[in-house]
């Protein structure tokens, strides 16, 4: 079943390159939303038999590359499960988005569902090989996305995008090959690695994997000092590449801290808890300042990721610190983690979309060239407002939900650092109060550069058929939450336990 | 019993959103919904009071959702529901087709079942929400016309402001998860929390309380609220988002006392703000300036009782006040919408112009005043008589902010009350274009409400005052004595007498010190100064930083790797290729030279081999 969640979208992508070229772009269209939509069909059923707490299921194994230790293995459980329903929904919300889409459709479709394919591959593999092999695939797809269908400069940005996270895979690779040689016998699953805790009480060489592990996640999620790439592919990428770029490749790197890092080397992660810690809160509140002081709305949007990225590494780290009765806080702490990446994926999802609305009307994503723009089109102003709220962390939105839970999680382990980065949600509130005045309030004036359409239409239907959804979905997990927190949180307290080890 | 309280906070709640979904299209129903929900609201809460239900729902991990109703915020409930349903009945006459009333009754809705869901929370992760949802939505209200930029920038300001503060609150719910102590978090188990925890958990809830409350050092972005319509500033400097500080506090009134310093600290506080509030509205010329400035003054005796644990007459002064400062607003409101401005000395005569306003203002003002016997006479003296039993100088102080209140409730009533001038005031319009006229539907929510308010003074005397203190559960609490009730009656008479004789003759106050309280304490530049521009400065450095350092160091990177790249094709690979070259033209050298031999001439390859053998020979012997 899992296989065929993964592998459907390819083959279909294939199938669509094999159509006669005079099929009309409709066509492409409405397959690749319909795909896209049985995939989601897939993962709500994959969810409903889901049993809570029950570890891994839906697991697969088949031999690979057996002499290498190399082989087929996938499963969820409760950290993976989430995820793979964020990115078909994301994707979904893309294809929907794009229906208006003229370049070059069939191949945008294409890729966009090979993307799909590793994506959901990489979130569903345990096997460390599999894990890279997906985690570079995916990189390889959103270069094409951002070079052939960007803006002016996405040649550029999409180059630097692919050499810097491809440089982060290979120091990636390292540190799995490290785990490889350590383990007896040598295997790349990450269920028996994961067991065999093979590099306890070797603190040098456990040091060294976790750096380059940590590296090579750090650089993928990004961290602070290495999200410079960060910003301009979002600045260049088109909107609904932007938004799988947000809302789910950047949750490889935090995905991978949980799944791979946390568990299989929990003595040196306790050992450098506080490294992560540092960084987490150094992400959070320089992103959040360097947001602050943009001009171009999506660069802004694109620098609110590292802030909130910054909440998940504090959460990680702080939930290394083992200390007596301080369960509850930490399981609170991780949950939180998982919650704020679905919770990022859904709200920068929508942001970026909304960024493409913009920009589809005015032609530049410079915020001084607008205002007052409500006057013009209020349901896209309300929506901007809504997706900016929640992503100031206001309750009634998942962010608070998410963010909530690592703050009160994350406090007691790490005072200090918690209360620094509690002015992260202080800096957002005021950068996206100011972005949205300055964008949708006040006297109205439209950008007039040559080339501008005359009139701002307000949001059309496709657009908010793709944005409204992932409002929805935020205001139900930042009200009744329940049904995704007892998914993760069993599959939180596991990861404590063998952090505990 | 859970239903009930569900449908008490959730009717508005979601009433309130539904109007806002559907946008311009239902504005033709809005004011007539957002009323019936507000009458239903109403007999909802007065059940509630009653009934004290309470409702619990799952949230997070043993974290549950819990809601209650109890004496205190049963009466907190009746309170916001009865004054939300005046001020909604007063905007229904206000806001006219041009505006768009579903979004405003929408906010207003959502406004109020924010601060029910507040008033009735018991835990803290439920009161963090829906204490973060009033500040959002007081964000929308105060920046409704946000066509003006000035009033979206006092929008942002009073939004940053008070969730500045809230961080308090994550802190405190952080500190109290860690001290292992506080179970789900309910409000009423902090205070059993261990040091150091205790300590950032009443400092954190302290904060969180005097930031909502406007209180020192806080209290200018209540001054900029004034940008919202007038309907906006009666609620929310009423029933709702102010009050929701001072109430928070007299609900964590266990903690205060456990942590050892917190009540002291939230009394002075409290005090000082009274005083030095209550001078700034005496400092006033602005209508709606003064009536903001005196709630941070009478917000002040609030947290003056919470910090010397007088729950009566917190509440008492609450309530009584809730209903004074609404119909204050709103009727600053009206003449603002008549006449077009809300500056005092243009405001002359205003009462006599428009009589039902002016008498119910002057009875709401005589209330704000403290004029025995109305009802803040008695309620300030409950208080301040707990204030005597901590320490005579927190009297003294409060006895001081009550003059304060005596003076510039007598200052707004001389204005108003002067003679009209003859000829039409050229000092009219200076703010909008005035209507000349307070719609006759206007009058029944202002008359309700200056009922109420003199309705509110029998609770606050003998014998029924004991009866609040049967419902609020707080008994063996202070009572004032009758020399108390005397001095403050005198007091308050004779300030509100020497103000209205000396009313138009300036005090001989050094200008500095008259300019400082008028512009509220400078607090706001001061915050200016001190904290938006060094963090904006902060700002742009990191962002230069990030891109002219960290990015071009990247950038530096893969630009050093391609020259080093062409370093290597120019260099070693011309190094290795001539190494290759030259060691192919040695070969072919060595060919060249082995070549020679090869003559093809028998006798010359006789003499090679007889020289190749002797040198064999030679060999062999010598190695013999």
């Amino acid at each position: 079943m899992l296989t065929a969640l993964v592998f459907a979208p390819t083959a279909v992508a294939l199938l669509l390159l094999g159509l006669p070229r005079r099929t009309p772009s409709a066509a492409f269209r409405t397959i690749w939303v319909a795909v896209a939509a049985s995939e989601l069909v897939l993962v709500i059923v994959l969810w409903s038999g889901y049993r809570n707490g029950a570890g891994l299921q839906y697991e697969v194994r088949a031999r690979w590359i057996p002499s290498a230790g190399v082989g087929y293995h996938v499963g969820v459980d409760g950290l993976s499960l989430p995820l793979l329903a964020l990115t078909c929904v994301l994707f979904l919300a893309c294809a929907v988005h794009s229906l208006r889409e003229t370049r070059r459709v069939r191949e945008f479709a294409a890729l966009f569902l090979f993307l799909q394919t590793t994506c959901l591959g990489l979130f569903v593999s345990l096997d460390l090989i599999l894990f890279f092999v997906f985690f570079d695939l995916s990189i390889v797809a959103m270069y094409f996305v951002i070079a052939g269908w960007g803006h002016k400069n996405a040649a550029h940005a999409a180059l630097k995008f692919f050499l810097y996270t491809f440089i982060g895979s290979l120091a990636l690779l390292l540190g799995f090959i490290g785990l490889y040689l350590a383990a007896s016998p040598n295997t790349f699953d990450m269920v028996e690695l994961t067991e065999q805790n093979p590099l306890a009480g070797r603190s040098v060489y456990a040091a060294l994997v976790l750096l380059a592990i940590g590296i090579g996640l750090a650089v993928k999620t990004p961290t602070v000092p290495f999200h410079t790439w960060l910003p301009p592919a979002h600045t260049e990428a088109p909107a609904a590449g932007s938004a799988i770029l947000a809302g789910v490749l950047l949750k490889m790197g935090t995905y991978g801290f949980l799944r791979i890092a946390m568990p299989m080397l929990p003595d040196v992660w306790r050992r450098y808890a506080l490294v992560i810690v540092v960084i987490g809160v150094v992400s959070v509140v320089y992103g959040a300042l360097v947001a602050l002081a943009q001009t171009d709305f999506k660069r802004m949007i694109a620098y609110t990721s590292v802030n909130h990225m910054g909440y998940i590494l504090l959460a990680v780290g702080a939930a290394a610190a083992v200390s007596e009765g301080s369960e509850q806080a930490r399981t609170l702490a991780v949950t939180g983690a998982v919650t704020q990446m679905v919770s990022h994926g859904l709200l920068t999802g929508a942001l970026f979309l909304l960024a493409g609305v913009l920009y589809e009307r005015g032609r530049t994503y410079d915020m001084g060239a607008y205002s007052g723009i409500a006057a013009k089109a209020p349901a896209f102003a309300g929506m901007t407002a809504m997706a900016a709220f929640a992503s100031l962390g206001l309750p009634g939105f998942s962010g608070f939900i998410a963010e909530f839970q690592i703050f009160t999680g994350s406090l007691g382990p790490r005072p200090l650092a918690t209360a620094v980065s509690l002015l992260g949600i202080l800096l957002t509130a005021g950068l996206f109060l100011r972005a949205f005045q300055q964008i949708f309030l006040g006297p109205l004036r439209l950008p007039d550069t040559p080339g501008t359409p005359r009139v701002f239409p307000d949001i059309r239907l496709h657009e908010s058929a793709a944005v409204v959804p992932l409002l929805a979905l935020a205001v139900v997990l930042g009200v009744a939450p329940r049904f995704l927190l007892d998914v993760i949180e069993p599959a939180s307290q596991a990861v404590l336990e063998l952090l505990a080890r | 019993m859970s239903t009930l309280l569900w449908a008490l906070v959730g009717l508005p709640l979601v009433t309130g959103m539904l109007l806002l979904a559907c946008g311009r299209t239902v504005d033709r129903f809005a004011p007539a919904v957002a009323l019936g929900v507000g009458v239903a609201d109403l007999g909802l809460a007065v059940t509630a009071a009653f009934q004290r239900p309470s409702a619990s729902a799952p949230l997070l991990d043993q974290l549950p959702v819990q809601l209650g109703v109890d004496g205190l915020s049963g009466l907190m409930a009746v309170t916001v529901t009865s004054i939300t349903l005046a001020v909604l009945a007063f905007s229904a006459t206000e806001f006219g087709a041009n505006e768009a009333r579903a979004r405003f009754f929408g906010l207003m809705l959502l406004f109020a079942a924010s601060m029910l869901v507040t008033v009735t929370a018991v835990t803290l992760p439920v009161l963090l929400m829906s204490w973060e949802i009033m500040g959002a939505t007081s964000w929308a209200l105060i920046g409704f016309w946000w066509r003006e930029p000035v009033r979206v920038d006092a929008a942002n300001t009073a939004f940053l402001t008070t969730r500045t503060a809230d961080l308090g609150l994550y802190l405190a719910a952080g500190a109290a998860l860690a001290s292992g102590q506080a179970g789900t978090l309910g409000l009423d188990d902090l205070g059993r929390a261990g040091e150091p925890w205790l300590s950032v958990i009443t400092a954190g809830i302290v904060t969180a309380a005097f930031g909502k409350s406007a209180q020192l050092p806080f209290s200018f972005w209540l001054s900029r609220a004034m940008q919202g319509p007038s309907p906006v500033s009666a609620l929310l400097h009423s029933a709702t988002m102010v009050v929701a500080g001072a109430y928070l506090l007299l609900r964590t009134g266990p903690l205060l006392d456990a942590s050892g310093w917190g009540s002291e600290a939230v009394a002075w506080t409290g005090a000082v703000t009274a005083v030095a509030l209550g001078l700034v509205a005496v400092a006033q010329t602005d209508l709606k300036q003064l009536l903001a400035a005196s709630t941070c003054s009478q917000i002040g005796f609030m947290v003056l009782a919470a910090g010397s644990g007088a729950i009566t007459g917190g509440a008492l002064q609450l309530v009584a006040h809730a209903a004074a400062k609404s119909l204050l607003f709103l009727v600053a409101g009206a003449w603002l919408t008549a006449l077009g401005t809300k500056a005092l000395p243009a405001l002359r005569g205003a009462a006599r112009r428009y009589r039902t306003a002016g008498v119910t203002f002057t009875a709401a003002a005589l209330t704000l005043a403290g004029l025995p016997p109305l009802s803040l006479w008695a309620a300030k003296d409950v208080l301040l008589s707990a204030a005597l039993g901590s320490s005579p100088w927190l009297y003294v102080t409060g006895l001081a902010a009550a003059v304060l209140s005596a003076v510039y409730g007598a200052k707004a009533l001389w204005f108003v009350w002067r003679p009209e001038p003859a000829v039409e005031q050229q000092r009219y319009d200076t703010e909008q274009h005035g209507t000349r006229r307070v719609p006759r539907s206007a009058g029944p929510p202002l008359v309700l409400l200056a009922l109420g308010c003199i309705a509110l003074t029998p609770l606050t005397l003998q014998p029924l005052r004991d009866h609040v203190d049967l419902v609020l559960d707080s008994t063996s609490q202070p009572q004032p004595h009758g020399w108390e009730l005397a001095l403050s009656g005198a007091l308050a008479l004779s300030a509100a007498g020497a103000t209205w004789a000396w009313a138009d003759r300036t005090l001989a106050l050094p200008s500095p010190v008259k300019n400082w309280c008028r512009d509220w304490l400078t607090l706001e530049r001061v915050a200016q100064k001190l904290v938006v521009r060094p963090v904006f400065w902060l700002a742009r450095t990191a962002a230069a930083f990030d891109d002219r350092i960290l990015d071009q160091c990247i950038d530096g990177a893969a630009y050093s790797t391609l020259r080093f790249a062409v370093w290597t094709d120019h260099t070693v690979e011309r190094a290795v290729d001539d190494a290759v070259g030259a060691t192919a033209a040695a070969t072919r050298a060595l060919g060249r030279l082995a070549r020679r031999p090869q003559t093809g001439q028998l006798h010359q390859y006789l003499a090679q081999a007889v020289a190749g053998l002797t040198v064999l020979a030679v060999v062999f012997a010598l190695v013999r």
